[in-house]
């Protein structure tokens, strides 16, 4: 499960541009995920402040 | 407001708002839509556009303009530093403006010629139709409506979700998106005419570190990584705080921003049925500098321009469109961003090593005398042993 820190999120974009399956969406401030979203990591990876966490998946 | 425009604009960043600008001046009804409450803020930008490129598509104006550029420095890894002074850096001189402002005044003129426009509008679905886009579903304040449109420019920045939803893959390669960070900081030592790029592996991996000055002791302090070189305890801001905490001791952050920057090459495809991808959105920004305001105008204008065109023709089919994406790969900026991606692959191949050897002697050398490609040569006969790379650079400069 992909986990949104939303108290460190700063709604840029960034992992919404590289997700591959379309599963990120900021609607204005708020980050949201889909179940599209197949917890590949990619998206925690690049965030510049880590507001993202996959839980109980092996992380990349 | 309608139901049904002439041209749907989908982003009030500088691509929407110049595109709406365009479209309205020529006659045509034009919606723009924004997603945020308020258009240019939170700003995701470091602000330094050159000044011919500004001029292009709007007046400088001092309500918009945080400060002017003399000079740009480059420090290396081991801090060796090297100053360009306006007379040699030519066209990069320029301006850093105040987008919180600047992004206003773009909508605020697009309005003027006649646009509508929507703030706390967010498309959230394209309108479909035999294939081809014709508007999209649109959540104002909770509730949706429709509006149809003959041709609808996705003009969305990073995110670019619009394109997404019509059928087109705008993902960034992981390696290729550059996970910025950004404090305008006030308080602090700096040469306010100049902008200072750091490079160098334990600076900003695959990217570089920025101070571009925003006015008496004022300056966007911030920096882009490779996504590749991103990860928990060494993200983005990691970086930044590191630089921060050594140079800045007792300066104050006044804002902090987040953001990321393509630099991968631009979508195969910026055309299709009844849609127009511009700005950042169609990945644009130039790979090598990670500035994409200007880019962002250009081909906004550009898809304003062949929309237009094609509506009084009657015809708004991918062919119809397809003069847009011809036109700006083959323009002036598009030719930019092909050589600038390779320079910026040559580059961020380089060792630490190799760099500082480079800008050494670079710096030994008086560079007013020099053009780029005779820089080139130059440095090639002083530093045997790095002949090789310093080819690949020759021939994409040259
Ligand atoms: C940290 C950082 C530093 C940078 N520094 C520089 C620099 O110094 N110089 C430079 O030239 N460039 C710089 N850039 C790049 C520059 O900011 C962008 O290239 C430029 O803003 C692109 O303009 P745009 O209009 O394409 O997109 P944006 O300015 O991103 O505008 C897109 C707009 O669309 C809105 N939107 C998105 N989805 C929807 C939707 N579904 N419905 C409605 N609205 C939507 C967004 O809210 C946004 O306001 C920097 C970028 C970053 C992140
Ligand atoms: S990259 Fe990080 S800060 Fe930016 S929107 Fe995504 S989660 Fe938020
Ligand atoms: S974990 Fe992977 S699939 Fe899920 S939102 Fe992030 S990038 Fe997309």
């Amino acid at each position: 499960m992909l986990e949104i820190h939303r108290d460190v999120c700063g709604y840029c974009g960034c992992c919404v541009s590289v997700c591959p399956e379309g599963a990120l969406e900021l609607i204005d401030a708020y980050l949201e995920v889909d179940d599209q979203c197949t917890c590949c990591g990619i998206c925690a990876k690049v965030c510049p402040v880590g507001a993202l966490e996959v839980r109980d998946e092996e992380k990349i | 407001m309608k139901k049904k425009y002439d041209l749907l604009v989908i982003g009030g960043g500088p691509a929407g708002a110049i595109a709406a600008r365009t479209a309205a001046r020529a006659g045509h009804s034009v919606l723009l839509v924004e997603k945020r409450p308020a258009i240019g803020a939170p700003v995701r930008c470091a602000e330094g556009i050159g000044k011919e490129a500004l001029a292009e598509f709007v007046e400088p104006d001092e309500r918009w303009i945080s400060a002017e550029l003399k000079r740009a420095e480059l420090v290396g890894p081991d801090g060796v530093s090297m100053l360009l002074e306006a007379e040699m850096a030519g066209s990069k001189v320029g301006y850093i403006l105040d987008r919180k402002i600047f992004d206003r005044e773009l909508v605020w003129q697009a309005a003027g010629a006649g646009a509508d426009v929507m703030v706390k509008t967010r498309a959230s679905a394209p309108l479909m139709a035999n294939g081809a886009v014709k508007g999209a579903v649109l959540d104002v304040c909770g509730e949706k409506m429709q509006v149809h449109a003959e041709v609808t420019i996705a003009a969305d920045g990073v995110e670019s979700k619009f394109s997404r939803w019509c059928g087109v893959d705008t993902t960034v390669p992981v390696r290729e998106i550059m996970s910025s960070c950004q404090y305008l900081m006030t308080d602090i030592d700096i040469d306010e005419e100049c902008t200072t790029f750091f490079l160098g592996n334990e600076t900003a991996p695959e990217g570089y570190l920025w101070i571009f000055p925003k006015g008496k002791r004022t300056a966007n302090v911030g920096i882009g990584i490779s996504g590749k070189k991103s990860g928990a305890g060494h993200r983005a801001k990691d970086y930044l705080d590191r630089f921060v905490r050594r140079r800045f001791p007792d300066g104050k952050t006044i804002e902090c921003i987040v953001g990321g920057v393509s630099v991968c090459r631009p979508l195969g495809c910026t055309v299709a049925d009844g849609l127009i991808i511009a700005g950042d959105a169609a990945r644009v920004v130039d790979p090598l500098t990670g500035g994409g305001i200007y880019n962002a105008m250009f081909t906004g204008d550009l898809a304003a321009r062949v929309a237009s065109k094609a509506m009084d023709e009657g015809r708004v089919n991918a062919a119809a469109l397809m003069p847009y994406d011809e036109a700006w790969r083959t323009s002036p900026m598009g030719l930019a961003i092909e050589r600038n991606y390779h320079i910026k692959e040559y580059l961020i191949k380089l060792s630490d090593e190799k760099l500082n050897t480079i800008i050494h002697s670079a710096k030994s050398l008086d560079m007013k005398d020099f053009s780029t490609l005779t820089l080139v040569k130059e440095l090639m006969k002083r530093n045997p042993k790095l002949v090789a790379e310093l080819a690949v650079l020759r021939a994409l400069i040259g």
